[in-house]
């Protein structure tokens, strides 16, 4: 194994919020990303998946200290982020970069798929010449699959794709060992969705990337994953290597994000419904359950789930799971095929 | 006799850099009972298409063709009269649940006005029957729920209020335009679950329009592959999911990530990005994007059909199909 570039350690986000009137005012705490850790290898990824609400979103923010983290610390090649301040934390930002869920909203529509891919370059290197940044520009549309004659097109002209190709372009035109992709593709058709997570896919291998990839749909992130971390009201419900989470997940959190993924065969789908047992919502994050975090949705828990929180401890195979029942319990998809 | 029939239905936009042509020539039947799934990425038309008939349009948009419900002509009718219609005996869900619902309105308040309006039923026999249908829908605890805003609803509970409020008046067609893409993968369970629920306990039709193979496999009993204001394959449910003939709707399927598979090393994607519908290709509009694609198809393909309803348009030919003439409309506007 070589050294992580980057290293969570005990990770947390709370947002305060106050509710009730001015003189009955009440403060109120919401653990958004409750103790997450976990270690990322130079050209590996790993995937983040939950529902909304589940805190991936804030967790990726955190990362990029974008957002305070209230807990833990960031080690990014060695170094606290979480200690640093603006201008340090913004110089960084050269080497960790985002790409976010709307790729249309994301974009600014007054500027030019150029100036917006650029943009970057003028901000960290002022004094470069501009034929260097317009070269730079039109490789970089070239590598995501853009054709450089579009550089003075605007956001508008392009596809959904397309767009989501220029946000790339522009989060890697600074050269980042690490991408945090925030739900890269949720926004797209399902015919584009496999083109992006080609591409990214591709591009890492090219580049020696570091990724991080957010979805709430388990079968998205399989094909670019290396290790999956599933999340549930901001913790951790399983890390595991790809390869034995989706053929054993070890989490019922896991498991049923799996079944509820739609498949397309009508005799399948109608069979892998008859077990479909998600209930119900994500309980408010203000009304957290005692015991494990999941029990109250749980069709497998037991009495001690009620009470006692399970800690996310490693099992023989190295994967981590939060469960009391991960040994006993024979989760598996082949119910499906 | 089809409760919805649609014939050469036209949509075109006037916009500032031209007309837009966002369906061409569409005709299809929904049967009393029926569930048809219209699939399509995006600009393919889907909406607006249904918008189109349901006089929802936006200003510079303009509909040619017919819509019949039962016998009558819903491109035709005044807006009086399709107001009486619409919400009574046709229902739509829209997309997104978080802008569909007032959020200075409580839900109680959204759902009696439908009732009220249609069917002339008091506030208090109206809330009765909202509650009611809230319970249908699975909403726990709907005696209390029914009192609160939007916000105080998940994104899923807020897509079972729009569907409630769907079936207050009893529709004999309910229309979902993507119900549930804006939610998660577990959500969207539930809904098509609940759909299914619908289907079993309801002579209903449904038309459901989505960009997602997968999401219909389950719940529909024909669908129509629609590309650039087009269709391009029609067929029942297991003719489209196991003996898909048109490129495209090959093309769809394979791109779906499946995790009932060992998974591949490369993702399958249709390449490119749908055409612009201001400069449309001349001949196949899917040429440029088809792996099968040939010099043929600079000519326009075309339209296959069997007895049993099934149709593809291209130029690879359907087992037991014949060709049908072009009905001069669609030429018309070529």
């Amino acid at each position: 194994m070589s050294k992580p570039v980057l290293r969570v350690q005990d990770l947390a986000v709370t947002f305060t919020s106050y509710t009730g009137g001015l003189l009955s005012r009440r403060e109120r705490q919401l653990r958004a990303v409750d103790g997450i850790s976990f270690d990322l290898e130079p050209g590996e990824t790993l995937g983040v998946v939950g529902e909304s609400g589940s805190g991936k979103s804030t967790l990726a923010r955190a990362i990029l200290g974008l957002i305070k983290a209230s807990r833990g610390r960031v080690m990014w090649r060695g170094e606290d982020l979480t200690v640093l301040d603006e201008e340090a934390l913004r110089q960084k930002r050269k080497e960790i970069q985002i790409v976010f869920q709307d790729p249309v909203a994301s974009l600014n529509p007054r500027m030019t798929a150029g100036d917006i891919i650029a943009e970057p370059l003028w901000t960290f290197y002022p004094n470069m010449e501009r034929l260097q940044v317009e070269e730079r520009t039109r490789g970089m549309m070239k590598m995501v699959g853009l054709l450089p004659n579009q550089i003075n097109k605007y956001p508008h002209e392009f596809s959904g794709g397309q767009c989501q190709r220029i946000g790339i372009a522009r989060s890697l035109v600074l050269n980042p060992k690490l991408l945090v992709c925030d739900e890269p593709v949720s926004a797209l058709d399902v015919s584009i969705q496999a083109q992006i997570i080609n591409l990214l896919k591709d591009l890492q291998k090219k580049l020696g990337l570091a990724l991080i990839f957010i979805a709430h749909d388990l079968s998205v992130v399989r094909h670019i994953s290396d290790r999956v971390m599933v999340m549930y009201m901001g913790q951790a419900m399983e890390v595991s290597e790809k390869a034995s989470l989706y053929r054993r997940p070890l989490h019922p959190y896991t498991n049923a994000l799996m079944k509820s993924v739609p498949v397309p065969d009508p005799k399948l789908a109608a069979a892998a419904r008859q077990d479909s047992w998600l209930k119900g919502d994500m309980p408010s994050p203000y009304q957290r359950p005692k015991g494990c975090i999941f029990h109250n949705r749980c069709p497998l828990r037991v009495k001690r789930c009620e009470a006692d929180v399970p800690a996310l401890r490693r099992m023989e195979n190295g994967d981590w799971v939060a469960c009391h029942r991960a040994e006993e319990l024979n989760l598996s998809i082949q119910g499906i095929t | 006799m089809a409760l919805l029939r649609v014939c050469n239905l036209e949509v075109d936009f006037d916009t500032p850099d031209g007309v837009v042509k966002a369906v061409n020539g569409m005709s299809f039947e929904v049967a009393e009972g029926e569930t048809l799934a219209i699939v399509g990425e995006s600009g393919s038309g889907k909406s607006q298409m249904v918008l189109s008939f349901m006089g929802l349009l936006a200003e510079n948009g303009h509909a040619r063709g017919e819509a019949f419900f039962h016998d009558k002509d819903l491109l035709k009718m005044n807006p009086r009269d399709l107001n009486r219609i619409r919400g009574k005996h046709i229902a739509m869900i829209f997309q997104d649940p978080m802008t569909s619902l007032n959020p200075f309105l409580t839900i109680e308040k959204q759902m009696a006005e439908v009732v009220m309006h249609h069917q002339g039923l008091g506030r208090e026999e109206a809330r009765s029957h909202a509650v009611e249908m809230l319970r249908a829908v699975r909403i726990p605890d709907p005696e209390e729920r029914i009192k609160q805003y939007p916000h105080e609803y998940s994104g899923g509970m807020r897509q079972r209020v729009m569907i409630a409020i769907g079936l207050l008046c009893e529709p004999e067609l309910l229309i979902a335009d993507e119900p549930s893409t804006a939610l998660d993968v577990t959500v969207q369970a539930q809904i098509t679950e609940l759909v299914n629920e619908l289907r079993a306990h309801t002579r209903m039709s449904l038309i459901l329009i989505t960009h997602d193979l997968a999401a219909v496999a389950e719940v529909a009993d024909r669908i129509v592959v629609m590309y650039a204001g087009e269709a391009v394959e029609t067929g029942n449910v297991d003719d489209i999911f196991y003996r898909p003939q048109h490129p495209y709707t090959r093309g769809l399927l394979a791109s779906v990530p499946r995790l009932d598979r060992e998974s591949d090393d490369e993702l399958q994607a249709i390449p490119g990005n749908p055409p612009n519908l201001l400069e449309l290709p001349e001949g196949c509009r899917f040429r440029d994007r088809c792996v099968e694609a040939s010099e043929q198809c600079r000519q326009r393909p075309p339209l296959w059909v069997t007895k049993d309803g099934r149709s593809s348009r291209c130029v690879l030919p359907i087992e037991g199909g014949e060709i049908l003439e072009e009905p001069a409309v669609a030429e018309k506007t070529a």
